[in-house]
């Protein structure tokens, strides 16, 4: 009986340690790695002279904040005499604010569309009534859907309709996963209206077609442009405006972009995450970082990254850079995202029976 | 077999003309075009601050990853191979459970597990503790995906000597602790060092789970696959396959351990 | 035979302490885990849970990756028993090399294999424009997705079988050759029956990584629904949809599969070595 109650001691002891043992490996390299995290709590200490700010972003932004980063550190140590490193994070928008909504430590996000922020706030990490917080609906800057064709146009696409004919290979992400093809889909849907006077029919046929059309369906934009440009898949690809001038930018003379009649204006969403940044005492910081991106300077650096600036003023300057003349309908047009969200893109909805059919 | 007609060679062909279009083609391919653009370009791509940084994080899970695993691997081989105890064959399945898991559940197990819709969450950020999109999660995922393959590998060999020296030993009165130094270990050596280099190698090459529980947090959370793929995705086609010839080569030169460790251990195997 | 594992039960100390951690950690890194998902599906009923994974689109990534996997493990198996045959029995010039080559998948990060076989497979690729020509393409197919399964999967057999081939005794193979029996027949006959319990598991293993790889599948793969879209991709992509419910659904059907497969290898293992040491 004492013997059987040593070994059970034993048993506990080393269970204990080997717990100790793990824990303690964890957290050696979670204070280590960890700089961004609660660890930190950089924002507060007012004797710490390095703050820092993470901003959780989606795929095609990487270029901007890239260098908007490097701008606002400027002038934030200008402003305040202090640094500021920003860590940047990409990926499909809607894992992206799933991740932060599941833990992922976001001062702020800076998403595709106001959707996957809502779904942020829906886990109870925003507050309500961040779309007004800012500006133009909390977007400092608007881009719309084009497409993308190889050098020549050989397939002579012109406009949507074109994207159903009979052998042309369309490259768009899937709208299940991607912000991105969402907004292609509902740019096709809207020249379908306009086309087929409202004919549910013909609309659902003329989507059902483009989509068959559809070669490879990436589950991000980023996983589409390297199907269409690396590996030479499709003749057309859906794309962001400014994906698609980068696309241009980065292999010259390969690619043409065409404009179609109509398209849609996307409007991808800023906010603070305000737990996070409450707790990490950064929601200053936070709100500086996001008022800067309607800035002169900073607007310019975004329509540099060939992002739409929301100041009129400055977007005149790039007319020779955007289409200036195109047909933008707005997501009010289908009701707003949630009602956009529930009558194409849940499960069973209009995409699913595309596929179904 | 002492005869062996033409079928031998067919057959060394086939395997060669195998391994060259699956194995070799790939690997030449990545190399290639790595140094596409000449060396100088190559070791700037390398010597990239996030890719620095991606390579210290993988390296740090690689090294945290083996010593736990190791610890953990030879006190199961143990466990199982020299008592007897009821429940034993549920204990070696769940052991083999993250073999036959996909890494995209792994990732899920974790972040239900920790995430913030967690039971647990409260707990661990009162404490001020973060398991998810941080690099204790990724250590943990990766100590997942790799914990069955050092007990894999030491197990059977443990099985295939039988108990009778141990048994000796500690007739004689020898403590557990001297016991395996002095009679299991020596045994094993060769076999542990493969599970070793295995695990070490599917450490440094987790994409799946990492991919679900780091957060993508540049020079933070980004391990080297990681950062491969946020490279291709950026147009850097030469940085990536750059990059991604770094984990090449440390593949390589863990395929050369490998090796040296099942020939050590065949020779050891003819002494006895 | 009771008895006896009793009393050696109390022979070699450290019986507690070894068994603690093992428990321990496995409970930790594996259980715990584990049983999250459970909680997590809990919270569908059980009709719920049966439309979830009854919806077409669902019931199809578990065929394409079943199929692809099965397609790959059954590749796998065949020429991973010619690997380790070759391996053992022939002496060629690098062998060694191509001995040392067998574990390349398992050090070359999926996400590389997954870019570096796209690219090398796609209509303009070194490979894929031979298979172009032919009418084939093999990037964004079903192809394609077995193609990296194979890849993914070639240690798993050629490694199970190699020591069983290496221990094999050479003296019936011998007999029966002087006896004038065809080595179609020995090896039917004779080797196959040894190497069926090593082979099998290698093949169960390369069939569960198969059903669960993700990261150089993703690349490949088309992932189109109802063509070329896996399990693993949609659990993802159900994720991305803050559909928890759905993801979790699929994922624990998956474990279920993978339990099983386990369980299956074991017993043969199991009865394998009652044959060998009875």
């Amino acid at each position: 009986m004492k013997k059987k109650f040593q070994k059970k001691l034993g048993i506990f002891a080393l269970c204990a340690l080997c717990i100790a043992l793990l824990g303690g490996a964890l957290a050696g390299c979670g204070s280590g790695g960890d700089s961004t995290g609660g660890g930190t709590g950089g924002g507060t200490g007012g004797d710490s002279e390095t703050l820092t700010l993470t901003n959780v972003s989606y795929d095609p932004t990487r270029e901007l904040y890239e260098g908007y980063n490097q701008l606002f550190a400027d002038y934030w140590l200008e402003e305040t005499g202090k640094t500021v490193t920003v860590t940047q994070s990409h990926g499909g928008s809607g894992s992206q604010a799933l991740s932060v909504a599941n833990g992922l430590e976001a001062d702020v996000v800076t998403l595709a569309l106001e959707a996957d922020v809502q779904a942020v706030a829906d886990a109870g990490l925003i507050e309500d009534g961040w779309i007004s917080e800012f500006p133009n609906d909390s977007a400092p800057y608007t881009s719309t859907i084009v497409f993308v064709v190889r050098a020549g146009n050989p397939q002579n696409i012109l406009d949507w309709g074109d994207l159903a004919r009979d052998g042309v290979g369309v490259i768009t992400p899937n709208p299940k996963t991607s912000g991105g093809a969402r907004w292609n889909f509902l740019a096709a849907w809207a020249w379908a209206e306009e086309e087929y006077n409202n004919d549910e029919a013909q609309i659902l046929d003329y989507i059902t077609k483009l989509f068959k059309n559809v070669l490879v369906l990436d589950s991000g934009a980023r996983g589409s442009t390297n199907t269409f440009a690396e590996n030479g898949q499709g003749d057309v690809l859906l794309a962001w405006e400014n994906e698609a001038y980068l696309l241009m930018k980065e292999h010259p003379g390969e690619y043409e972009v065409v404009t179609p009649s109509i398209s849609i204006l996307c409007q991808p969403s800023v906010a603070i995450v305000d737990e996070v940044a409450d707790r990490r005492g950064t929601q200053e910081l936070a709100k500086a970082y996001l008022d800067y991106l309607y800035s002169d300077d900073a607007q310019r650096l975004e329509a540099e990254a060939f992002y739409r600036p929301s100041n009129e003023a400055i977007l005149a300057e790039y007319g020779d850079v955007f289409d200036l003349n195109m047909n933008l309908i707005t997501i009010d047009h289908f009701g707003g995202w949630a009602q956009a969200q529930e009558t194409y893109f849940t499960d069973g909805a209009v995409f699913d029976q595309i596929y179904e059919g | 077999m002492k005869k062996s007609g033409p079928g031998k060679y067919i057959l060394i062909a086939v395997c060669v003309i195998f391994v060259a279009l699956f194995l070799v083609l790939p690997l030449v391919f990545v190399l290639v075009q790595a140094f596409k653009d000449g060396i100088l370009p190559y070791l700037a791509n390398i010597g990239d601050y996030y890719s620095l940084k991606a390579l210290g994080l993988t390296l740090k899970t690689m090294v945290i990853c083996l010593v736990v695993n190791t610890i953990i691997g030879i006190i199961a081989a143990w466990t199982v191979t020299r008592y007897q105890f009821a429940l034993k064959k549920v204990l070696t399945t769940f052991l083999d459970i993250p073999l036959s898991v996909s890494p995209i559940i792994a990732g899920l197990l974790y972040i239900l597990t920790f995430g913030r819709s967690s039971v647990l969450y409260p707990f661990l950020s009162s404490h001020n503790i973060n398991i998810v999109y941080a690099v204790p999660g990724i250590v943990l995922v990766t100590i997942f995906v790799t914990l069955p393959y050092i007990s894999r590998e030491v197990i059977p060999v443990l099985e295939a000597k039988g108990t009778d020296e141990e048994e000796a030993a500690a007739l004689m009165g020898a403590g557990a602790l001297t016991i395996f130094r002095k009679v299991t270990f020596p045994h094993i050596k060769w076999s542990l060092l493969y599970g070793a280099v295995l695990c070490a190698a599917r450490a440094m090459g987790e994409f799946g789970a990492v991919s679900i529980i780091s957060g993508h947090l540049r020079g933070v959370t980004n391990t080297l696959p990681l950062h491969i793929e946020i490279l291709y995705n950026e147009f850097k086609y030469a940085p990536a396959f750059a990059v991604s010839s770094l984990l090449v080569f440390l593949a390589i030169v863990l395929l050369i351990i490998r090796n040296v460790a099942e020939l050590q251990g065949k020779k050891r195997e003819k002494e006895v | 035979m009771q008895r006896r594992r009793r009393s050696r039960k109390r022979v070699i100390p450290g019986f507690g302490v070894g068994l603690g951690v093992t428990v321990a950690m496995v409970s930790i890194i594996v259980l715990i885990p584990l049983i999250s998902i459970v909680i997590s599906t809990l919270h569908l009923t059980f009709a719920e849970f049966i439309t979830t994974i009854a919806k077409p689109r669902v019931l199809h990534a578990f065929w394409v990756s079943i199929s692809c996997s099965l397609c790959a493990a059954v590749v796998n198996l065949i020429l991973g028993v010619l690997l380790a045959w070759v391996l053992v029995r022939y002496q060629f010039p690098f062998r060694r090399l191509m001995d040392g080559l067998l574990e390349l998948p398992f050090a070359l990060p999926t996400a590389i294999a997954g870019i570096a076989l796209t690219s090398l497979t796609v209509n303009t690729g070194w490979v894929g424009s031979l298979f172009a020509r032919a009418g084939i393409s093999v990037a964004y197919t079903r192809l394609g997705i077995t193609i990296a399964l194979i890849f993914v999967g070639i240690p798993f057999v050629a490694r199970t079988v190699q020591p069983v081939l290496e221990k094999l005794d050479p003296t019936y193979e011998e007999a029966a050759d002087l006896m004038g029996a065809g080595r179609g027949l020995i090896f039917r006959r004779i080797i196959l029956p040894e190497l069926r319990p090593a082979a099998l598991t290698g093949f169960g293993l390369a069939f569960a990584r198969g059903l669960g790889e993700y990261g150089s599948v993703v690349f490949i793969a088309g992932n189109q629904p109802y063509k070329t879209e896996i399990a693993p991709l949609l659990i993802y992509s159900q994720l991305q949809e803050y559909d928890y419910g759905e993801a979790t659904a699929i994922a624990l059907v998956m474990l279920i599969i993978a339990f099983v497969l386990l369980f299956l290898m074991n017993h043969i293992q199991v009865r394998a070595s009652r044959r060998t040491s009875g």
